[in-house]
């Protein structure tokens, strides 16, 4: 009896203690996208818990998914805040006539809803249609930092009329700016246009302009910044949502900003790795650099932990012809279809945590490896295409490695 | 709440009344004389009788503690009453009986009759039931009670897949046949079924559990077509029991005001469940396994799976069974449990690619009964969960300690 109350007894104790050894441990910081920025106060990092649930929340018809969407949660493209999948996958679509550009406002456009909630139809590609441009959803992880910039850095490196002779002439989108955007200092206009820095032809301004598109463009959820509904135009207008608009508020848009300002960058792993060095270096050397540039810094911020902040992003934020292979006819602001901005390579060695084991690189997710993205650069990326070709298969191996680090 | 609450005082002063009284109050131990199968689990319960009083009432609770961890990031420790049920019955007269099953679950945020049906037999072969009925798909949803069991959380596919306990309001009929060491049985319901939350939730996974939140499914039905659920079963005396189930019906509203909204969109559960006891080794094995196949429309999200598949094994071996602590014919048991469940069994459109979104979970344990009635459980529970595309699967696991017991 005393030796079984004993042996209970000492079990507990045994197990009590033992509890936290018993927990699965956190993954390596360096391994995930999520977390904060360092650096903030208790009361921001509940800020970004709150914009983290905003980000994670499914939308269903009663809160006003759709009626046509692509997604029902801002997690649901943006899987662990990584780059998207295919099945993810959006369509841009317009009629272009000659310098004459169409969005199809009043057709549905410009984005195609190709799901729809339960009893209800979703959008075809209307008739007019002549161009169209699949994406897939971004990382979402620094954008903080991206959006701190102050314009100037941004201009400081652009080239477009190639006056160094590089070969590399990347221009800033000027776009017009959205009836909710609130110029800051970092901005610096243009004839009432402001440069785009967010969006794969850097269409968009603020990390706000994005939220509440693809709020409405990819969910179909209204909010204090665009208060009309996404519908089935071939249906009739103004069918199949009878949700109060705005279906979510100020607040909630907000919240999302903030979580995305101070989501984390992407830490570097084995950047000492004697591979991972010298594929930097060749990076470098090959004039990969020139447009992926690896170093930035912020200016003053209204969140401290983001002012004058070095990051490397690798990307300067500019458009840049990318030749034939990746024209999708498509313009945006006054980019064209052959025109990209430099995605940022920050993050892309843990795409494929992101994206199912596997790698769906490119705006659209058309290439699978390294290798695939570099021999599609063409235009002005040509020349670095060649040099990356003229490399050894070593040396080749250590650019890849080097990318695999970021 | 107000007008049941002097009810339940009421009974849950009956177990106190007994203590002045003895000859007055009388324990009815579940009765083992006769084969039982997982459909009898319902009235194979212990009940307090008063008496000459056509009323006998039991139930049981659960609390436990747990103290659980996802990658890296805990709660801490947290205490938990899941659930607190009250069972009457009352033989209203020879071959009538009516039985009651009303639940308060986590503190009685959520209160649910969850049986209560009247059973008029025919003949052994033909009994009708009408009522709010256990849906009888698998054996855990009918066969749920706390104390019956080793392990604290209740299996994911028995709770995400068939939301157990998942009861409706309906009739049907229900038989048994039995034959030296074997006994054949049958069920078979009409009720009123699932509707289209189980494809529009904030779970973003097709999940059954949403239509429980539904409390128009006690008063009518969603579209007007009924769930049917059938099972059969044999139980051997020295083997054990069997069953298969299957329950299916539509669960949208396709038809309003007479105009037909939409195509009729069906939902189907099939289950097989088994459970046998060693009897060199009293090793007990229990298990399940359950598709749910769900006419989700093409053009939703593929989030929501167009087929579920789950289930669990549990392995029970008693290692002590003698005088422990003071309490006669006491067991002390190991346990082991795995389970597997995946909401989602298909290929990605544009990929082809294996769409994920599972989990799979080992639960070791052990357990002390003083007595059938009563048990003390102590688990340790590992999972893996996988998110849609097949990310690197998200860890969980905890310790928890708690008990159950009828009263």
């Amino acid at each position: 009896m005393k030796k079984i109350s004993f042996g209970i007894l000492l079990g507990l104790i045994i197990c009590i203690s033992a509890c936290k050894k018993l927990l699965p441990s956190a993954p390596k910081d360096e391994a995930v996208l999520a977390g904060t920025i360092p650096g903030l106060s208790p009361e921001q990092e509940k800020e970004h818990l709150i914009g983290d649930a905003n980000f994670a929340r499914i939308f269903t018809k009663e809160d006003g998914l759709g009626p046509i969407f692509i997604q029902n949660s801002c997690s649901g493209c943006h899987v662990a805040n990584g780059k998207g999948h295919p099945s993810t996958e959006l369509t841009r679509y317009a009629n272009v006539n000659g310098s004459v550009i169409d969005y199809l406002l009043n057709k549905g456009g410009p984005q195609l809803q190709h799901r729809a909630v339960p009893g209800y139809l979703p959008e075809n590609l209307p008739n007019e249609a002549n161009v169209f441009s699949k994406r897939l959803a971004p990382a979402v992880m620094g954008l903080g930092y991206i959006a701190a910039l102050d314009d100037q850095s941004i201009l400081n490196n652009a080239d477009p009329n190639d006056l160094n002779s590089d070969g590399i002439s990347g221009r800033v989108n000027y776009v017009s700016p959205t009836s909710f955007f609130s110029p800051q200092a970092i901005h610096i206009p243009n004839n009432g246009y402001y440069i785009g820095r967010f969006g794969k032809k850097a269409e968009k301004v603020t990390i706000q302009d994005q939220v509440v598109f693809a709020l409405k463009q990819d969910i179909g959820i209204t909010s204090d910044f665009d208060t009309q509904d996404l519908y089935n135009y071939q249906l009739g207008v103004n069918t199949g949502n009878n949700v109060t608009d705005p279906e979510v508020s100020s607040g909630f848009v907000y919240g999302l900003v903030f979580y995305m300002r101070t989501l984390k960058a992407p830490s570097r792993r084995n950047a000492d790795n004697t591979d991972v060095l010298a594929g930097e270096k060749l990076f470098t050397q090959i004039g990969c650099a020139s447009c992926h540039i690896p170093t930035f810094t912020t200016a003053e911020s209204d969140i401290s932990a983001l002012s004058n902040k070095t990051f490397h992003p690798y990307s300067d934020f500019l458009l840049h012809d990318m030749g034939p292979l990746l024209d999708d006819n498509y313009p945006e602001g006054s980019a064209n279809g052959f025109e990209w901005r430099t995605p940022p390579l920050w993050g892309i060695g843990l795409a494929k945590d992101s994206q199912g084991g596997q790698m769906f690189l490119l705006h659209d997710g058309r290439a699978t490896t390294f290798e695939q993205v570099i021999s599609f650069h063409g235009g002005e990326a040509a020349s670095r295409r060649t040099s990356f070709n003229a490399l050894s298969q070593t040396e080749k191996d250590q650019i890849i490695k080097f990318l695999e680090s970021l | 709440m107000k007008k049941i609450l002097p009810v339940i005082l009421f009974l849950l002063s009956l177990p106190f009344v007994s203590q002045t009284d003895s000859s007055f109050i009388k324990r009815t131990q579940a009765d083992t004389s006769k084969l039982k199968m997982n459909m009898d689990a319902v009235y194979n319960r212990p009940f307090l009788t008063m008496g000459k009083f056509p009323v006998a009432i039991g139930g049981y609770v659960e609390t436990n503690s747990s103290y659980f961890g996802t990658d890296g990031v805990t709660e801490g420790l947290s205490f938990q009453i899941p659930r607190l049920t009250l069972f009457i019955s009352s033989s209203i007269k020879k071959r009538i009986k009516f039985l009651t099953e009303i639940e308060f679950e986590e503190g009685g945020k959520e209160i649910g009759i969850e049986f209560a049906s009247m059973d008029i037999e025919l003949h052994p072969l033909l009994n009708l039931r009408g009522g709010v009925i256990m849906n009888p798909i698998g054996a855990f949803n009918q066969n749920h009670d706390g104390p019956k069991w080793e392990f604290i959380d209740r299996p994911f596919s028995a709770t995400t897949i068939i939301p157990s306990t998942w009861s409706n309001v309906g009739f049907g009929l229900f038989g048994k046949y039995a034959k030296n060491n074997f006994v054949w049985a049958y069920e078979a319901y009409l009720t009123n079924g699932f509707d289209d939350k189980i494809i529009s939730n904030t779970q973003g996974r097709t999940w059954l559990p949403a239509s429980k939140q539904n409390p128009e499914r006690f008063e009518e039905s969603f579209n007007g077509v009924p769930l049917v659920t059938t099972k059969t079963a044999i139980r051997h005396r020295k083997v054990g029991e069997i069953g298969i189930s299957w329950m299916g019906g539509v669960y949208n509203k396709f038809q309003e005001e007479g105009i037909t909204i939409d195509k009729q969109r069906r939902i189907d559960l099939y289950a097989i469940d088994l459970n046998s006891t060693i009897s060199k080794t009293r090793t007990y094995i229990n298990g399940e396994w359950v598709v749910a196949m769900v006419d989700v429309p093409k053009t939703y999200s593929q989030s929501y799976g167009n087929k579920l598949q789950g289930g669990f094994l549990d392995i029970v071996q008693p290692v002590l069974r003698r005088k422990i602590l003071g309490w006669e014919n006491s067991t002390l048991n190991i346990a082991f449990r795995t389970e597997y469940v995946d909401y989602n069994v298909g290929t990605f459109n544009e990929t082809n690619s294996k769409i994920y979104d599972h989990i799979f979970a080992i639960v070791p344990g052990i357990s002390f009964r003083p007595s059938q009635q009563t048990v003390i459980r102590f688990n340790y529970r590992y999972h893996w969960q996988t998110d849609l595309l097949g990310n690197p699967a998200s860890r969980t696991a905890g310790i928890q300690f708690g008990f159950s017991t009828y009263f």
